[in-house]
């Protein structure tokens, strides 16, 4: 009764939440409708708001996360399900994987400034100078960037991607593993051919809620980004994310302006949303599969 | 792959010879999970191109023996063996023998079924694409071959790219013996291949078994005797890691020698 309650409550809760973004945003969308979407502009004093540039660099520095994230997600996702280190070592890289997951958003950021940002600065701008013909990697290299943020951002969904990818990795039968081995396959063919296929579905939900995460992720990404909302095709130049966005501006806001933000904020949730389900539709469907194999 | 199978020093010449009485010899054989010493000094010679059954009660060392045939015992960690099995004269441990290799020679079916979660043709052919076999009608021939052979064929001709996880629990069992005999085995070993499938299932198995001892040699552990009575033509009788009898299957069923085996075929223990 008690659990009934509460969930009750909770969907009331998400409904009041949503709803009260709709309707604070609704002057906005009245007002700009889906030109929102597609304008490059965004500038308060001018009263013109478009988030396209925003939404680019939401999506752009998610996915760039993402391509950074998963390959070593996936290394050490491996590695944890299979024998190649005792035991004791694989709990150890495993709660040090796990422990990223604790660590503010905040503390990500500050690492960021001292850490990442110097080094992108020394090694953005030598890459600049080489590449730069190179639309993506134009200079001049700016410390906060999208890059900066991605790499940060790789780092914070790692967790994701590492735990439920393993734990997919570890779902695989035994036996398929022995019937590959008594074909004649070697660990690694069996791994590569067998095992990750089999838990690809799982890896690729890891991969969606990994996105779901970044695109969601606040305080170190406005801290980091540079707060563009300039189109730009290189990484090493600022950009924004919706999210960013949103905690940036909105204390200064005032008018339409916090309604404009209202509608980002609105389009942020539909795009976490449905990445989420998404994410969780994969994942469910894994598991029934999996399922079937045993 | 034909030049490695001729570096492989347990390949067959092509005067592979039906009837070799000691095709596979276990000599002296103890195994050791741990400390704990599961087979005790088994001795014991498989005819080529017959259907031999080991039986005995749960626990009795059956399987251990049939999976050191191709090393997979070897995947636990803990375990050590004494004693020697030798194929066609050439020690399985010999350091020349590469453990790949020795598993690509023979085939292995498993309790239940294990297809890989790809197509069916895709299953049938995994063992030539990783031995670096990729041409085209080399693969297809394999997969005609090797479904026919596990009388797959009629009922999978038409859908060879569909998942193999569609299939019915006995169709994926055939399916696993259609792949265990793709790189072209001589020994096919059998490890209670029909313990999850249906009566109906079991006898098209076991027809299969019977079909397939032309080609092969077959060794195969079951639970049910009527099974090995049904499919052997050897019989070897396991208890407590000890092997007490190994004769005719119609002897060993009609006219046992030891009075343990009597005990277990009639049901008295076991």
């Amino acid at each position: 009764m008690a659990c009934l309650l509460a969930s009750v409550l909770t969907i009331t809760l998400l409904a009041f939440i949503v709803g009260e973004i709709l309707f604070k945003a609704w002057p906005a969308i009245s007002k700009f409708g889906l030109g929102f979407i597609t304008g490059k502009q965004w500038s308060p004093n001018r009263e013109v708001f478009g988030v396209l540039p925003v939404l680019i660099g939401t999506t752009a520095s998610s996915f760039l996360a993402l391509l950074v994230s998963l390959p070593l997600g996936l290394a050490i996702a491996i590695f944890l399900s299979e024998d190649f280190f005792p035991g004791p070592v694989r709990q150890v890289i495993r709660f040090v994987v796990e422990t990223l997951a604790a660590i503010p958003s905040v503390v990500y950021g500050l690492w960021g400034i001292f850490v990442v940002i110097p080094l992108v600065q020394q090694y953005g701008a030598v890459i600049a100078a080489k590449f730069g013909i190179i639309p993506f990697l134009a200079g001049p290299a700016y410390g906060n960037s999208l890059l900066t943020a991605s790499l940060v951002l790789a780092l914070m969904v790692l967790p994701t991607i590492t735990a439920i990818s393993r734990s997919s990795l570890v779902a695989v039968p035994y036996t398929l593993r022995e019937g590959s081995y008594a074909l004649g396959a070697t660990r690694w063919e069996t791994i590569l051919k067998v095992i990750i296929p089999t838990a690809a579905p799982g890896i690729v939900a890891s991969s969606i809620l990994a996105f779901g995460r970044a695109m969601g992720e606040t305080m170190a990404v406005a801290m980091l980004i540079g707060n563009s909302q300039r189109l730009s095709w290189s990484l090493l130049s600022p950009s924004n994310t919706l999210s960013a966005l949103l905690a940036n501006q909105f204390a200064e806001a005032d008018g339409i302006q916090v309604s404009a933000l209202m509608y980002a904020a609105a389009l942020l949730i539909v795009l976490t949303l449905g990445v989420n389900i998404a994410g969780e539709a994969v994942l469910r469907h894994t598991q029934k599969a999996t399922a079937g194999l045993r | 792959m034909t030049t490695k199978a001729s570096q492989d020093p347990l390949a067959l010449s092509n005067d592979f010879v039906s009837g070799e009485t000691n095709f596979i010899k276990v000599d002296n054989f103890k195994f050791f999970y741990g400390k704990k010493e599961a087979l005790h000094g088994i001795n014991l010679e498989i005819p080529s191109r017959k259907v031999t059954a080991f039986i005995g009660p749960s626990g009795c060392g059956k399987s251990t023996l049939l999976r050191n045939f191709n090393r997979m015992n070897e995947l636990i960690p803990g375990v050590r063996h004494e004693g020697d099995i030798t194929i066609h004269g050439m020690s399985i441990y010999d350091p020349s023998v590469e453990i790949i290799a020795l598993r690509r020679r023979i085939g292995m079916v498993f309790q239940k079924s294990n297809p890989f979660p790809m197509s069916i043709y895709e299953n049938i052919v995994y063992p030539l694409r990783i031995a670096g076999q990729n041409n085209r009608s080399i693969l297809d021939e394999t997969v005609e071959r090797c479904l026919r052979s596990a009388a797959l064929w009629d009922e999978a001709k038409d859908r060879l790219n569909d998942s193999a996880l569609g299939l019915s629990g006995g169709q994926m069992q055939r399916l696993c013996i259609a792949r265990a005999v793709a790189s072209r085995p001589e020994i096919l070993l059998m490890d209670e291949p029909c313990s999850a499938l249906d009566p109906i299932a079991t006898a098209k198995v076991e027809e299969l078994i019977i079909e397939l001892k032309r080609d092969f040699t077959i060794v195969i552990v079951t639970h049910n005797m009527q099974q090995a009575s049904r499919v052997s033509e050897l019989t070897a009788f396991f208890y407590l890691g000890n092997l007490i009898e190994f004769d005719d299957t119609r002897k060993i069923f009609n006219n046992p020698s030891m009075k343990q085996t009597e005990e277990y075929i009639t049901g008295r223990f076991g």
